[in-house]
């Protein structure tokens, strides 16, 4: 399979701190990607240096084709890239619907004169990101709270508006920063569904930062393992869970990979960031 | 009568009357009971100095009312104690002023207020009244408190009905003056001859209607809303456009109704409120907290100048006519806007603040410096700036600028609209709250910040171009920091980013100040004061910015609602 | 590839880039040009320099307020110069109560002392009942609502101070033993006052720094500056070490009216404003947060602003320089923002942390 994002020997210093180190990640078109590893291992700086919020020190990253490191975050997005956050971050006093809307960002062509004087285009492009907004609202499950503020909605809610809203730019490429901290067991499999269900009816490629292990092995198709910024194993979720560097470094001393598993052991972890 | 709740907490009590009275003597030093005693609210019975006093008496008691939740009889103790407690400490002020000279360090501690606070009538004496009338105000404090909701608010937006319309009395006389028989009908409700203020009967049946309308409202607002709502759809549009249409032909005849003095107060309340139209694009809408405001202006005044000014003690002569100058004047406040927001692009919060407010002083000192002084006037200004001419009407007197004025003014608020109901203004929002998640949804901060302050600068432009032909002169004094920090405060108080609000505040904050003289005084310690008190009991303005209702309503429907201002 | 390296250039700093290298090119040109003509004797530079170095001695100090303050809540404390105006004013009236009682022309030195306290004090009462009243409750509210409390309560304090003590211009008294001049060597000489306000800031930055780096409270300090929660964590009451942190500037502000009204021996209500924004500048200019830095820059900004106007400016041809330097001064801090946000001593903070 093509891979749709490639990235070689990226590194992100921070001061003295290297947090990603030489880093070389090849994602297939059409997966579902996992980059797992403990805390600090560089998962989410890894993230933000895809997503144009760093600007890696050494390395390139192509999308598509086209070289995305070091372009501003917009650009990236305009490109085809778009993200979640690991500790939700919606537009908190706007609506449902206007959080969608301003996903919908990039396919809008309207400027301000157009905006002053209702041009034909205004009325094209307000009504093209509505119609986007309800159909994602639908399908995420938020129908009837699109008029709600959205930190009046529940925490599950804004999880899924949160992944709306990174879908009405229309991505080649999602990324999903622990989509399931804080969730239950029963809401951690539902959310799989979920994911599972969004890449098999958009046909787009998605990549997971995930600390549940659960989740990562059941619906991942390729594993990036990382520890202290380098990369030290690649490949199936099988390979993974047999893999004894990955055991030794991430699962730890010993640890069964079952344990891990265990809501309880992920929470404490989940809340620290990177 | 075990629970806390149920004992009587003389601590608390005390601790709110001494509160209150601490705010009363700090009322009283800054001189603004003696300045307010000068106009009657109800004719020869309650000043507004009076008002101010009985008011911090009436929260005192509605407060210390509240420390006994459950027990009425503790709460009336309460509410009368405190009260009684801030008047004890007014008397001992008094007492104080009398009796030791202090004017040397607070000036305002003088006999005239020991006049008025002992009601005229001496020491031992006065003072004793003095502290009846508090635990009097105490009581009705108090009861206020016990009141059910229903009541207790009609009664609260009675008395300020009451308080708004002795204070307002004059406007609404000389409004009244063009409709002969109302105003002689009325006669009865005012005080006589000079004399400011509603008469006792008049105070009492604005008590009585207000209060009784309002409870009226509440029990049947519900059946008319929802009688409005079964009409069919032609009929309420048609009932909109009435609406419209009424408020258009008052637009129009204001000023006749008006009259000169009062188009004036109109007038620069209209500027105000235009500038707050631009200043909410920036702070309410953009999140960008800008002090420097009125840099622009300035420049929009200044512009529009040195166009056309004709007496050529300046070494540029161009004697434009100000139709050419006004969109040149504004075309500069924006090019300013977007230079000086070039710098402050990677700025938040409180650098941003501070660094704007150095623009605006930036601006200032260099209009007084020697520097520009042969192109822009320095100290003296620029004087001799001709009145514009529109399809032959000399613009030159309040009455006709008052239409130059609300034609920007509905022009600002025409873009306002637009541009927060379009995608641009979906960008402001998403970056005021939050600026990386916002450029990560592919929102340009560049182009989205720069035309947040491109817009507010035109505005601010466009307010100071008519203040140059509003008052034929220009000095660098009328640009000052305060002016910046007035349509902040301005918007805040109307709600930031609510577009209604900007009115609310401009007629609270610019009108009112301008209609009452003895405010201006004040003006700077009200706003003050009133920021910290909003910021902490509501942020978000008295009108606050509406969510959009668009799931079900559809993508057209905005635009209805918006004209609610 | 072309694209790709158009999309990556960033216009708006390339504009800020020129920007800044036009002004470096007036300040060389025009201190060049000013050098040139000698209009100006090495006696008068130098006493330029000394009152530059005793007026930056007094923003330093007041400095220090925004920065301990900004160090512990994040934020700018915009109400810091009304603090400052408070204590320069209440001084002022002890000052004149003792100067006409006799009392200061007796006990000079004590008087002196006297009128600091009171300062200090006044100062110090204000700001825990800012802190109180207006600060405390806003704790964890978005950025903006206790920037406009500060904004707000900055105006309360100003116009409250007008309404009190009336709208005029008062002048200072005069105190004896400060007044006249020491010679040093040919035709310097040094005012006896700029060199106490030199040494008393000194004084008390030094006293500052020891009170920082050794005490228990000044322990804390630096502990809930890194992290409250854990400092919370840690038995440290926050609440306590924030309102001595408030008390310590303002003392300092306090201090620093005094020093300012010997110097310009005037008081008005709006004397805060000018010297807070300035002092401000200061402390971003030496990295926001970070006691040293903030008296760095205050001692930098009071030279640079005493020097500058007439050095760079006047060389130029510009009439009245001086009236421009405040330009020169707010220049800057917009220059510092852009190129150093960290300022002088910021970076080394901001590394020692990571």
């Amino acid at each position: 399979m093509a891979s749709i994002l490639s990235a070689t020997s990226v590194t992100k210093q921070f001061g003295g701190l290297t947090a990603v180190n030489n880093l070389n990640v090849e994602i297939p078109e059409q997966s579902i990607s996992s980059i797992i590893g403990p805390n600090g291992a560089g998962k989410t700086t890894f993230f933000n240096c895809i997503t144009g919020f760093y600007t890696p020190e050494m390395g390139e990253i192509y999308f598509r084709g086209n070289r995305i490191d070091g372009l501003r975050s917009d650009q990236v997005t305009r490109l085809g890239i778009s993200r979640t956050y690991q500790n939700i971050r919606l537009f908190s006093n706007l609506t449902a619907i206007e959080n969608i809307m301003v996903g919908y960002e990039p396919h809008l062509k309207t400027n301000w004169i157009d905006a002053v004087f209702h041009t034909p285009r205004y009325h094209q492009d307000e009504k093209a990101a509505h119609e986007e907004a309800i159909k994602l609202l639908r399908f995420v499950g938020l129908t009837g709270l699109g008029d709600q503020v959205a930190r009046n909605l529940p925490y599950g809610a804004q999880r899924r508006l949160e992944i709306a809203r990174a879908l009405a730019s229309k991505p080649g490429l999602l990324l999903l920063d622990e989509p399931t901290a804080g969730m239950n067991p029963h809401e951690t499999i539902e959310m799989m569904h979920f994911i599972r269900n969004l890449r098999d009816s958009l046909g787009i490629t998605i990549l997971l930062v995930e600390h549940d292990m659960r989740l990562v092995m059941g619906i991942s198709e390729q594993v990036t393992v990382l520890d202290f910024g380098e990369k030290i194993a690649e490949g199936t979720p099988k390979d993974i869970q047999s893999n004894p560097r990955v055991i030794e470094a991430y699962l730890g001393r010993g640890a069964a990979t079952e344990g891990m598993a265990a809501a309880g052991e992920g929470a404490s972890k989940r809340k620290t960031t990177h | 009568m075990t629970t806390t709740q149920n004992t009587f907490d003389w601590k608390r009590t005390l601790q709110f009357g001494l509160i209150g009275g601490l705010v009363g003597v700090l009322i009283a030093m800054v001189g603004m009971v003696e300045e307010f005693d000068k106009r009657d609210i109800i004719a020869g019975t309650l000043t507004m100095g009076w008002t101010l006093l009985f008011l911090t008496a009436l929260v005192t008691g509605y407060f210390a009312a509240g420390t006994a939740k459950e027990n009425r009889l503790f709460s009336i103790v309460s509410g009368v104690a405190a009260s009684a407690i801030f008047a004890a400490v007014m008397s001992l002020l008094a007492w104080l002023v009398e009796s030791f000279d202090m004017r040397q360090v607070l000036v305002n501690a003088s006999p005239s207020l020991v006049k008025i606070l002992t009601f005229e009538q001496g020491v031992p004496n006065g003072l004793l009244m003095l502290v009846g009338a508090g635990a009097a105000v105490g009581l009705l404090g108090s009861v206020i408190y016990i009141l059910p909701d229903r009541i207790r608010k009609a009664v609260s937006i009675a008395l300020g009905m009451v308080a708004l319309i002795g204070l307002l009395q004059e406007i609404i006389q000389v409004s009244l003056a063009s409709f002969e028989g109302a105003s002689k009908a009325l006669i009865w409700m005012f005080g006589k001859g000079t004399e400011k203020g509603l008469s006792v009967a008049g105070a009492i049946v604005v008590f009585v209607v207000v209060a009784g309308s309002n409870l009226l409202w509440d029990t049947n607002a519900p059946k008319v809303n929802a009688q409005f709502n079964k009409l069919p759809q032609n009929r309420r549009r048609s009932l909109r456009w009435l609406g419209y249409g009424i408020l258009f032909l008052v637009i129009i005849y204001l000023p006749a109704v008006l009259g000169l003095y009062l188009t004036e107060v109109v007038n620069s309340t209209g500027l105000f409120i235009l500038m707050g139209l631009g200043l909410n694009i920036v702070v309410g809408f953009a999140g960008l907290l800008d002090l420097g405001y009125v840099a622009f202006y300035a420049i929009g005044a200044y512009t529009v100048g040195v166009l056309t000014n004709f007496s050529g003690e300046l070494t540029a002569h161009f004697g434009w006519n100000f139709w050419f100058a006004l969109p040149v004047a504004v075309s500069l406040a924006v090019l300013a806007g977007v230079v000086l927001g070039i710098p402050v692009l990677n700025m938040r919060g409180d650098y941003l603040a501070i660094v704007t407010l150095g623009f605006g002083e930036i601006i200032r000192i260099l209009a007084l410096s020697d520097f520009l002084k042969p192109s822009i006037g320095g100290s003296q200004g620029i004087v001799n700036i001709p009145p514009p001419q529109f399809l032959g009407v000399l613009i030159n007197n309040p009455q006709t600028l008052y239409y130059v004025i609300v034609a920007g003014a509905i022009l600002a608020l025409f873009i306002s609209q637009r541009l927060r109901d379009s995608r641009l203004g979906r960008s402001w929002k998403a970056l005021r709250e939050d600026e990386d998640v916002a450029q990560a949804m592919g929102i340009n901060l560049v182009a989205t910040k720069l035309l947040a302050f491109a817009t507010g600068a035109a505005f601010s432009g466009l307010s100071g171009s008519i203040l140059a032909i509003k008052l034929g002169t220009i000095y660098p004094h009328s640009f000052a920091l305060l002016i910046s920090i007035n349509v902040l405060a301005l918007i805040i108080v109307g709600g930031m980013g609510s577009i209604p609000g900007v009115f609310v505040g401009g007629l609270l904050l610019a009108g009112m100040p301008e209609l009452l003289r003895e405010f201006a005084e004040y003006r700077l310690l009200i706003y003050g004061a009133l920021l910290v008190v909003m910021m902490q009991v509501r942020p978000e303005g008295f009108w606050p910015e509406a969510t959009h209702k668009r799931e079900l309503r559809g993508v057209e429907a905005p635009a209805a609602e918006a004209q609610e201002a | 590839m072309q694209s790709y390296r158009i999309k990556r250039i960033n216009w708006t700093d390339l504009f800020m880039w020129l920007v800044g290298a036009a002004l470096i090119a007036l300040i060389v040109g025009g201190s060049y040009l000013t050098l040139q003509q000698g209009k100006y004797t090495a006696v008068q530079w130098f006493d330029l320099a000394v009152f530059g170095l005793a007026q930056g001695s007094v923003y330093a100090l007041i400095a220090l307020g925004y920065t301990l303050v900004y160090g512990i809540l994040r934020m700018i404390n915009f109400a810091h110069s009304e603090i400052f105006m408070s204590g320069a004013f209440i001084g002022y009236f002890a000052a004149t109560g003792m100067q006409r009682s006799g009392f200061m022309q007796e006990n000079p030195l004590l008087g002196i002392v006297i009128i600091f306290l009171t300062a200090m004090t006044t100062s110090a009462v204000l700001a825990i009942l800012l802190e109180r009243i207006a600060y405390r409750p806003l704790r964890g509210a978005p950025r903006l609502v206790p920037l406009i409390t500060a904004i707000g309560a900055s105006f309360f304090l100003q116009y409250t101070f007008r309404g009190l003590f009336g709208t005029q211009n008062r002048a200072y008294p005069e105190i004896e033993v400060i007044k006249g001049t020491v010679p040093l060597f040919g035709d310097f000489q040094i005012q006896k006052i700029q060199i106490i306000v030199i040494i008393a800031a000194a004084v008390m930055m030094a006293f500052l720094a020891l009170f920082v780096q050794y005490t228990k409270t000044g322990k804390a300090m630096r502990a809930v500056s890194e992290d409250k929660s854990v400092a919370a964590l840690m038995g440290i009451d926050v609440d306590a070490i924030i309102v001595r942190t408030f008390i310590l500037g303002a003392s300092l502000a306090g201090a620093a009216g005094v020093l300012y009204c010997f110097m310009f021996r005037i008081v008005t209500f709006y004397m805060g404003f000018i010297p807070g924004i300035k002092a401000f500048t200061a402390a971003v200019l030496g990295g926001i947060g970070n006691p040293p830095g903030a008296m760095l820059g205050g001692l930098f900004l009071g030279i640079f602003e005493s020097l500058g106007p007439t050095l760079f400016l006047d060389g130029l041809g510009i009439p009245a320089p001086y009236q421009l330097k405040d330009v020169i001064a707010f220049t800057m801090l917009v220059m510092v923002l852009i190129f150093r946000p960290t300022g002088i001593l910021g970076e080394r903070l901001s590394r020692a942390k990571a």
